[in-house]
C-alpha cells in the first residue's frame, strides 16, 4: 500500500504554451516517442507537397516564361529534378471540366443555371433566409426553368446532353438524382409502413432489392436492359437512362433514412391527428411528415453526399462527367502523364462541395439538439 | 339508415380494393413490359435462355488465383471466377478495413494532439473523395513501378514491378495434409478449452491461461509435426524468363489497387463508427472500473469494448455491405471480379444482357444477405441479455 503522507512534487506548467505541449504533445514517453516521430514525417512530407503543389508549380507558364500547351513544356518534363506540379493542363481544358462540350456561343445558360442553383438551394438550406418564402417559390420552378435552359427549346437552341459534360453532368446526376428520390423516397418509406400487406411488401422488396445490389449493376439495367423494357419509337438519350438508375438507387436510401424520422415520432401524434378527424394523408402530410423529415434532414443530407460521390460512376457507362473529363484529357497524348494533376483536382472539387455538405448537416445536427420548438414551423 | 350505403367509407372494403388495384396495376406493367421485351429481343435478334453459359467464353482472365482459367472455358466458369474475385477482395478489405477502422477510431481518442489531427484530416480527406477516383488513383500509382526487368527486389524472392508483386508459391507435398489436420484440430480444441475456462471461471473463480494454451495449439504443435513428418512443403520461386517472371505466385495490380482503395476508404467510416461507439460508454463505466482497481489495459478489453461493440456492429455490418458492393467498382481498373468478367465481358461477347444482369444481381443479393445474417447472428452474441 502507499504511504498516504508521501510528499508530492509540485505540477509542472500546465498553462501556456510549454503546458499546451506538455498536456498535449509529451505527456509520457510514449507520447513524446510517438509526436517526435509524426513531426519528423510531417516535416518531411508537408514541405514537399506545398512544394509539388505550389511553390514549383506551373500554372500557366513554365519555369522559362513559355505559356503551356503540351506536357513537353511542362517543367516537371523538362526538368524531373524540381519541376512540379502542371497545372497548365486543368487551365487549358477548364472549360471542358466545368462545362463539358456545350457550345461556346450557349454557355451563358450554363453559368446562368448555375448561378440560379445557387439562388433555388441556398434559402432552401437555411432557416433564417431572409425572404426565404418568396424564394423557395422560384426553388420550385427553378429544375423547369433549368431544363429549357440546358436542354433547350422554347426558342432557345437544343444542345444535345452528349454534348453535356465535366461538373455539368456531375451537378445534373446529383442535384436532379436527390430532388426526385426525395418524394420517391417519401412514398416508398410511407408505403413500407403501412398496414395494407401488399403495399408495405413492396415496397419492402423494391427498397431492399435496390440496397442489395451496387450501383454500378442498375446504370448497367439503365444502360443495356432499360432499352429493350421501352415500346418502339421511345427513345431515352444516355443521361436520361442513367438518371433513371440513379433516381432508383437514391429514393431506396432516402426511403429508409426518411422511415427513421418517421419511426421517432411518438404514437401520440397519430392517435391525435386521427382523433381530431384527419384523413391518412391528412395526417402524413401535414402533422407526421414535416415533423419526420425535419428530425431525418442531416441522415438525408448524408445519404446525398454518398449520391453526389457516386455520380462518378457513370464513367463506367460512357458519360463524362468531371472524372470522366479528366481521363479523356489524360488519354490526350499531349498531355500524357500528367495523371497527378488531373486527379488532385477532380479531388478537390469533389471535396469542396462533399465538405462543404458534411459541414452543413453537422450544422443542421447541432441545431436539432437545441431546437426546442421542434416540429413548430 | 342513408339509403346509398357507400363502400369507399367501409374501411375494410377501401383496403382490399386498393390493394387489387396495386397487384393489377403491377401485374398490367409485368405483362406490358415482358411483352415489349420479348417484340425487342427478337427484333435485334437476341437469343433468350441460359444456354450461353456452357458456351466456350474466348478470352482470358489475367486474375484468378483459384481457378485456372483458359479462353476454352465456359462463361459459367467466368462467373464462377468473378464470383471468387469479388470475394477475396471483399474478404481482404473487410480484415483490413476493420484493423485500420479500430486503429484509427482509437487514435482519434488518444491524448496526442497531433495524432488525432493527422487522424481527422485523414478521415475527412478520405470521406470525401469518391472511392472510384481513389481506386483509379492507386493504380495509376502502381502502374508507375518499374517495369518488370528493373523490377524491385527484396531478398532475391519477392520481385515488385507494374505487372504485380511476384512471390514464392508454396508448394505442399504428400504428408501436409497431417500438418493441415492438425491446424484444424488444434483451432477447435482451443474453442473447447475457451468455453470450459469460461464456464470454470464463473463457477470457481479461477483462470486458465486460454491465450498462451491456444498459441501453443495452434502454432507450436503443428509446426512441431511438420519437422517430424519431414518438411512436406517446398516452394516455387519466380524467376524472370524473357520478358516475364515464371513461376511463383503473383498479385496483379488490379487487386493492389482495388485492395488498398477499399481498405482506405472504408476505413475512415468505420473509424468514425468505433469513435462514436466508444464514445457512447459512459464516464462512469470507466471511473467505476478504475476504482475497482482494473488495470488501464483491462478496463479497455473487459469493460469499454464489449460495450462500445454493441453500438458499433450494425453500422460496421453496413460497412461490410457497402465494401462488398463497392468491390464492384473493380471495372474501371480491369479487376475481373463479377460486374467486370461475367457482367462486362461475357455480356457483351453474348449479348444477353437480361440473363446476366440478373445472375449478377441475384449473386449480389445473396452475398449482402449473408453478410446481414452472419453479422446479426453475431451482433445477438454479443448484445445485452437481459435476465
Amino acid at each position: 500500500m502507499n504511504d498516504i503522507t508521501e510528499t508530492r512534487k509540485p505540477p509542472v506548467a500546465t498553462t501556456g504554451i510549454l503546458g499546451w505541449l506538455r498536456m498535449n504533445l509529451f505527456s509520457n514517453w510514449v507520447n513524446s516517442l510517438i509526436s517526435i516521430f509524426v513531426l519528423y514525417i510531417l516535416f518531411q512530407f508537408v514541405p514537399w507537397i506545398l512544394n509539388w503543389t505550389i511553390f514549383a508549380a506551373d500554372f500557366k507558364y513554365n519555369f522559362n516564361g513559355e505559356e503551356i500547351i503540351n506536357r513537353e513544356m511542362c517543367s516537371r518534363v523538362l526538368d524531373p529534378e524540381n519541376g512540379g506540379a502542371c497545372w497548365a493542363i486543368i487551365y487549358v481544358r477548364f472549360y471542358q471540366f466545368m462545362y463539358g462540350f456545350y457550345p461556346r456561343e450557349e454557355v451563358w445558360r450554363v453559368n446562368l443555371s448555375y448561378i440560379m442553383l445557387a439562388v433555388a438551394v441556398v434559402p432552401l438550406l437555411f432557416d433564417n433566409f431572409p425572404f426565404r418564402k418568396h424564394f423557395l417559390k422560384f426553388t420550385y420552378v427553378f429544375p423547369v426553368i433549368a431544363f429549357f435552359l440546358l436542354n433547350g427549346g422554347l426558342g432557345l437552341e437544343s444542345v444535345s446532353t452528349n454534348k453535356w459534360g465535366g461538373l455539368l453532368v456531375t451537378l445534373v446526376l446529383g442535384c436532379t438524382g436527390i430532388a426526385l428520390a426525395f418524394p420517391l423516397g417519401i412514398i416508398l418509406a410511407l408505403g413500407r409502413r403501412s398496414n395494407l400487406p401488399v403495399i408495405s411488401m413492396m415496397c419492402t422488396l423494391f427498397i431492399e432489392f435496390i440496397r442489395g445490389v451496387p450501383l454500378i449493376t442498375l446504370l448497367f439495367f439503365g444502360m443495356v436492359m432499360l432499352p429493350l423494357f421501352l415500346p418502339e419509337g421511345i427513345d431515352m438519350d444516355g443521361l436520361a437512362r442513367v438518371l433513371v438508375a440513379v433516381t432508383l438507387f437514391q429514393s431506396a436510401y432516402m426511403a429508409e433514412v426518411i422511415r427513421g424520422g418517421l419511426q421517432a415520432i411518438p404514437q401520440g401524434q397519430y392517435e391525435a391527428a386521427r382523433s381530431i378527424g384527419l384523413s391518412y394523408w391528412q395526417m402524413n402530410l401535414k402533422v407526421v411528415l414535416p415533423q419526420a423529415i425535419r428530425i431525418s434532414i442531416p441522415s438525408i443530407v448524408n445519404t446525398s453526399i454518398g449520391l453526389f460521390k457516386d455520380t462518378t460512376l457513370v464513367i463506367i457507362v460512357g458519360l463524362l462527367d468531371l472524372l470522366g473529363i479528366g481521363r479523356g484529357a489524360l488519354a490526350d497524348t499531349t498531355w500524357l502523364g500528367l495523371a497527378y494533376e488531373v486527379y488532385f483536382f477532380v479531388s478537390l472539387v469533389f471535396f469542396i462541395f462533399t465538405f462543404a455538405m458534411s459541414r452543413y448537416s453537422l450544422y443542421l445536427e447541432k441545431k436539432l439538439k437545441t431546437g426546442i420548438n421542434m416540429g413548430a414551423d | 339508415m342513408r339509403s346509398n350505403f357507400n363502400f369507399f367509407s367501409d374501411e375494410k372494403f377501401r383496403s382490399i380494393f386498393f390493394q387489387t388495384l396495386v397487384i393489377g396495376l403491377f401485374a398490367l406493367g409485368i405483362f406490358f413490359i415482358v411483352q415489349t421485351t420479348a417484340y425487342n429481343l427478337e427484333k435485334r435478334n437476341i437469343a433468350t435462355g441460359w444456354r450461353f453459359l456452357s458456351d466456350p467464353a474466348g478470352f482470358d482472365i489475367s486474375f484468378s488465383p483459384f481457378i485456372n482459367f483458359k479462353s476454352t472455358d465456359t462463361h459459367l466458369d467466368v462467373y464462377f471466377v468473378g464470383v471468387l474475385n469479388t470475394l477475396l477482395v471483399s474478404f481482404c478489405g473487410c480484415i483490413a478495413a476493420t484493423i485500420l477502422g479500430f486503429l484509427v477510431g482509437i487514435i482519434r481518442l488518444s491524448s496526442n494532439w497531433l495524432l488525432v489531427r493527422v487522424a481527422y484530416i485523414y478521415v475527412e480527406f478520405t470521406r470525401n473523395v469518391p472511392l472510384l477516383l481513389q481506386i483509379i488513383l492507386w493504380y495509376s500509382i502502381l502502374i508507375q513501378l518499374p517495369r518488370v526487368k528493373q523490377s524491385l527486389e527484396f531478398l532475391d524472392v519477392f520481385f515488385i514491378s507494374n505487372r504485380g508483386i511476384y512471390s514464392p508459391r508454396p508448394v505442399f507435398e504428400t504428408g501436409f495434409s497431417y500438418v493441415f489436420i492438425a491446424i484444424i484440430l488444434a483451432f477447435i480444441s482451443s474453442f473447447v478449452i475457451r468455453s470450459w475456462a469460461k464456464k470454470r471461471q464463473d463457477k470457481t473463480g479461477k483462470q486458465f491461461p486460454v491465450l498462451s494454451s491456444a498459441f501453443g495449439l495452434i502454432i507450436i504443435l503443428p509446426l512441431l509435426l511438420f519437422f517430424i513428418i519431414g518438411s512436406p512443403m517446398s516452394f516455387d520461386y519466380p524467376a524472370l524468363k524473357g520478358f516475364n517472371f515464371k513461376g511463383g505466385m503473383v498479385i496483379r495490380p488490379e487487386f493492389i489497387a482495388m485492395f488498398l482503395a477499399l481498405t482506405i476508404y472504408t476505413a475512415a467510416f468505420i473509424s468514425e463508427t468505433v469513435r462514436s461507439g466508444i464514445l457512447s460508454v459512459t464516464k462512469g463505466q470507466r471511473e467505476a472500473s478504475a476504482s475497482l482497481g482494473l488495470k488501464k489495459s483491462w478496463i479497455m478489453r473487459l469493460i469499454i469494448i464489449p460495450q462500445a461493440l454493441r453500438v458499433i456492429v450494425p453500422p460496421l455490418t453496413s460497412q461490410y455491405l457497402n465494401l462488398t458492393k463497392n468491390s464492384s467498382l473493380g471495372i474501371a481498373v480491369g479487376y475481373a471480379d463479377l460486374v467486370h468478367g461475367f457482367g462486362g465481358i461475357s455480356l457483351n461477347q453474348t449479348g444477353q444482357a437480361i440473363e446476366c444482369m440478373v445472375i449478377v444481381m441475384a449473386t449480389y443479393l445473396t452475398i449482402s444477405l449473408t453478410i446481414s445474417v452472419f453479422m446479426n447472428i453475431y451482433n445477438r452474441s454479443i448484445q445485452f441479455k437481459e435476465k
